[in-house]
């Protein structure tokens, strides 16, 4: 009787179950779709700070923000008078390039490492420097006529004879012509890469660094820098002055994502050729236990009471860009429409069994006259309520995995910046006069910036294409938030049809 | 007869049948099997000093004033009256729907006035079987449901509620009407559901409000004589409210209710 009853009474009383399970169904949806877009950025934003700072990092430890003008930069290029190569024109030709840390990035010793390995829960630790190598190419015109015609204009006065109008230089007019290209280099311990930048890297090519690799100039580079600057295994590459060989190739685990540099030399020669002997700038801890996390921050900061300890939520906050603003929006927006949407559901449910219920007064006091208990009653609506949030559960299932669907069809890209507080006027330009590789915008945006884009701002950008995960959990989710309404709806409805008494339920008698 | 005087009315009449199946065979309406409804045990009501008071916007109301009654098992009565002279009340009483505040009421064996909720509802569900002026019908409910909708709470199988209900339906004329909704059927037909609904688990009392007040009379007539045949096959109590005189003149016996003093014509 209860399912023919709860049979005959949804379809009987059609647009109120439409309407009741439309409603949860919408709900759901939304909660849906919130919740499996949130799970996306927040694997986006795992995926960036993985390409950043390695699997398997829990906590970070930096130094404190360099004060502006206390940080690196490129510093001064410096040419010598006998440098360069003159051509045939009278112009010279120059370039250098400079191994450097940002503007805002601060170095600390590396004797951290053996502090922070002594923390108590700490299973690894690795140290790395990042640095930025700027190269300066340039064409200069030929001073020495330059020199000349000054002599003769000042020598013979203003309205002088026989003067020579500069040549050389870019235009053949004296004019000069510079390029300043940079790229991003992280020196790291060729023997300890289980933690760390190169821990969340696969190689493509060539191979990875060996302990031997100590005091070698071998670089590894990221793949996407290496198809940029069209260097392979087996070519060499100028960083800091000096030739590096490239051994190997790798790219980033996590799909779309960029290394965290363009370029990986051992630790000890970064060191070396960026003036900053015994210094690192970044410390990437590994926690034997997710628990002990707090415990092991807690235990850093006061054994290295200058430095910034950072867990990966701490990170994950300073993940900026559109995926910053996406998580945002999730959790601020997103949240709050879904709850907003959920409560309203509900209470339209709610409304409409209480409404419903009352219509059917006549019909539970005649159930209540001819001997149906209350239970009985009451499990009827429970039970008519419950469907219709089932109903409306599944509708609603079907209507958020259509719309993951559509998020993953359209695949958003967002692009999530990491670290850097400080400066950030490189922009995504190259520098100098034809931007060079830093113009392959939308690569890697700070990494190939111009001069002060690595540089200045400290950052790393990385773009992620949004995909929004079905899991189980949203499905239980999509049961669990059904059976909820349907339950609630069910619940007041049943109560009130269980206070009505037969009596006053039937005043059509007498 | 009754009231504030304390007489108590007695029964001219007993009972005319005593659990025996009596069939009927009259072409339109079919015979109830006697093996799906078992003979339920013939009763009456007893009632003493029966008062029952309702507080209505802050004030006392006296809707009966120690009524004093005893119904045979098996009678046909009338119950007229004035509207708000309190019909509702005493059917209300009878019914098992409500209790007394003052006075007992017994139907048979079994006590009313001090019964619990549950004990009274299973007094309805098995005893007490109701008939309403606008039928009552669950209107989502097909006419063989919603006579089995009236086994539901006693625990029948649901074959044997199928064909009870269909026994009950073809008892009442209406063997080929089991599908249909009630909005699908005239207003005798819907009756006749509810008189189906209300015998199917073989009550001791029928109840009926008014129950030809929505009915044209020929209708009403059907209706009156549909209701004291299966009174006589069954050894039904009936109990009938009404205004009709004509449907009260048909009872063994007229009660007249006014101010809440119940009297015998």
């Amino acid at each position: 009787m209860f399912t023919t009853f709860l049979r005959r009474e949804l379809a009987g009383r059609r647009r109120q179950t439409v309407i009741i399970a439309l409603g949860t169904a919408l709900a759901i949806a939304l909660v849906i779709l919130v919740n499996s877009v949130s799970t996306g950025v927040k694997d986006a934003q795992a995926s960036v700070l993985e390409s950043v700072y390695g699997v398997g990092t829990d906590l970070t430890v930096t130094g404190a923000p360099a004060e502006p003008g206390q940080g690196g930069g490129p510093g001064r290029f410096e040419f010598g008078a006998d440098q360069g190569e003159t051509t045939d024109d009278g112009s010279t030709e120059v370039s250098t390039s400079r191994l450097t840390t940002g503007f805002s990035t601060s170095t600390f010793e590396d004797s951290a490492i053996d502090t922070v390995l002594g923390v108590d829960g700490v299973s690894a630790a690795s140290g790395y420097l990042e640095l930025t190598n700027t190269t300066f190419d340039g064409e200069l015109p030929d001073f020495s006529q330059m020199q000349q015609g000054e002599q003769q204009t000042g020598g013979g006065g203003t309205t002088g004879g026989g003067q020579q109008p500069p040549t050389g230089g870019f235009d053949g007019a004296g004019g000069s012509a510079f390029d300043v290209n940079s790229f991003s280099v992280i020196g790291l311990d060729p023997g300890a890469a289980t933690a760390g930048p190169l821990s969340a890297v696969s190689l493509t090519d060539g191979r990875a660094f060996e302990s031997g690799d100590t005091g070698t100039d071998v670089a590894i580079l990221d793949a996407s820098y290496a198809t940029t600057a069209e260097l392979a295994v087996g070519d060499t590459i100028d960083v800091g002055g000096s030739d590096f060989e490239v051994v190997g190739i790798v790219e980033s685990t996590s799909a779309d994502a960029e290394t965290a540099a363009n370029v990986y030399i051992p630790l000890d020669v970064a060191q070396t050729l960026s003036g900053n002997e015994g210094l690192i700038s970044t410390l990437s801890v590994s926690a034997g236990s997710a628990a002990d996390i707090d415990a092991i921050q807690a235990g850093i900061e006061a054994a290295l009471p200058d430095l910034t300890v950072s867990t990966q939520a701490d990170l994950a906050a300073n993940v900026s860009g559109s995926l910053g603003s996406a998580s945002t929006l999730i959790s601020s927006l997103g949240l709050w429409l879904s709850i907003a949407v959920l409560v309203a559901a509900f209470l339209i449910a709610i409304l409409l069994t209480v409404q419903s219920v009352s219509r059917r007064t006549r019909e539970f006091g005649t159930l209540k006259a001819i001997g149906w208990r209350n239970r009985r009653i009451v499990g009827q609506v429970a039970g008519e309520s419950l469907v219709q949030g089932l109903i409306g559960g599944v509708v609603g299932l079907a209507l958020g995995l259509i719309g993951i669907l559509v998020v993953n069809l359209v695949s958003p890209t967002l692009g999530g910046t990491t670290g850097g507080s400080g400066f950030d006027f490189g922009g995504q330009g190259g520098g100098g006069q034809t931007g060079g590789q830093g113009g392959d915008a939308g690569q890697m945006m700070g990494g190939g910036g111009g001069p002060f884009g690595q540089a200045g701002g400290g950052s790393t950008t990385t773009e992620v294409v949004l995909h929004a995960p079905i899991t189980p959990s949203v499905i239980l989710l999509a049961i669990g938030i059904a059976v909820l309404g349907g339950l609630l709806a069910g619940a007041i409805g049943g109560w009130r049809a269980s206070r009505l008494r037969p009596a006053e339920a039937l005043r059509s008698l007498a | 007869m009754s009231g504030n005087g304390g007489t108590t009315t007695t029964p001219d009449t007993t009972s005319t049948a005593n659990g025996t199946e009596p069939t009927m065979t009259d072409g339109t309406i079919a015979t109830v099997p006697a093996e799906a409804t078992p003979a339920a045990p013939p009763a009456g009501y007893r009632l003493e000093g029966v008062t029952k008071q309702y507080q209505q916007k802050g004030r006392a109301v006296t809707a009966l004033k120690g009524v004093d009654l005893v119904i045979g098992a098996g009678e046909h009565i009338a119950v007229q009256g004035q509207t708000g002279g309190g019909k509702s009340t005493l059917l209300q009483m009878l019914g098992a729907l409500d209790r007394p505040t003052s006075g007992r009421i017994a139907l048979g064996d079994a006590e009313i006035s001090h019964a619990k909720d549950g004990e009274l509802t299973k007094l309805r569900a098995e005893r007490i079987g109701f008939v309403f002026q606008n039928f009552n019908l669950i209107p989502t409910l097909s006419a063989q449901e919603n006579v089995e909708a009236a086994l539901a709470p006693l625990g029948v199988p649901a074959e044997e509620r199928r064909n009870r209900a269909a026994a009950a339906l073809a008892s009442v004329g209406l063997a080929d009407r089991g599908a249909h909704l009630p909005a699908e059927l005239s207003g005798g037909q819907q009756q006749r559901v509810a008189i189906a609904r209300a015998i199917v688990k073989n009550p001791a009392v029928l109840l009926a409000d008014e129950p030809t007040g929505a009915l044209d009379e020929e209708t009403r007539d059907e209706i009156m004589a549909l209701l004291e045949r299966l009174r006589d096959e069954r050894g039904l109590t009936l109990i009938v409210v009404t205004h009709d005189s004509a449907v009260a003149k048909r009872a063994d016996r007229r009660l007249y209710i006014k101010a809440g003093v119940v009297t015998e014509r």
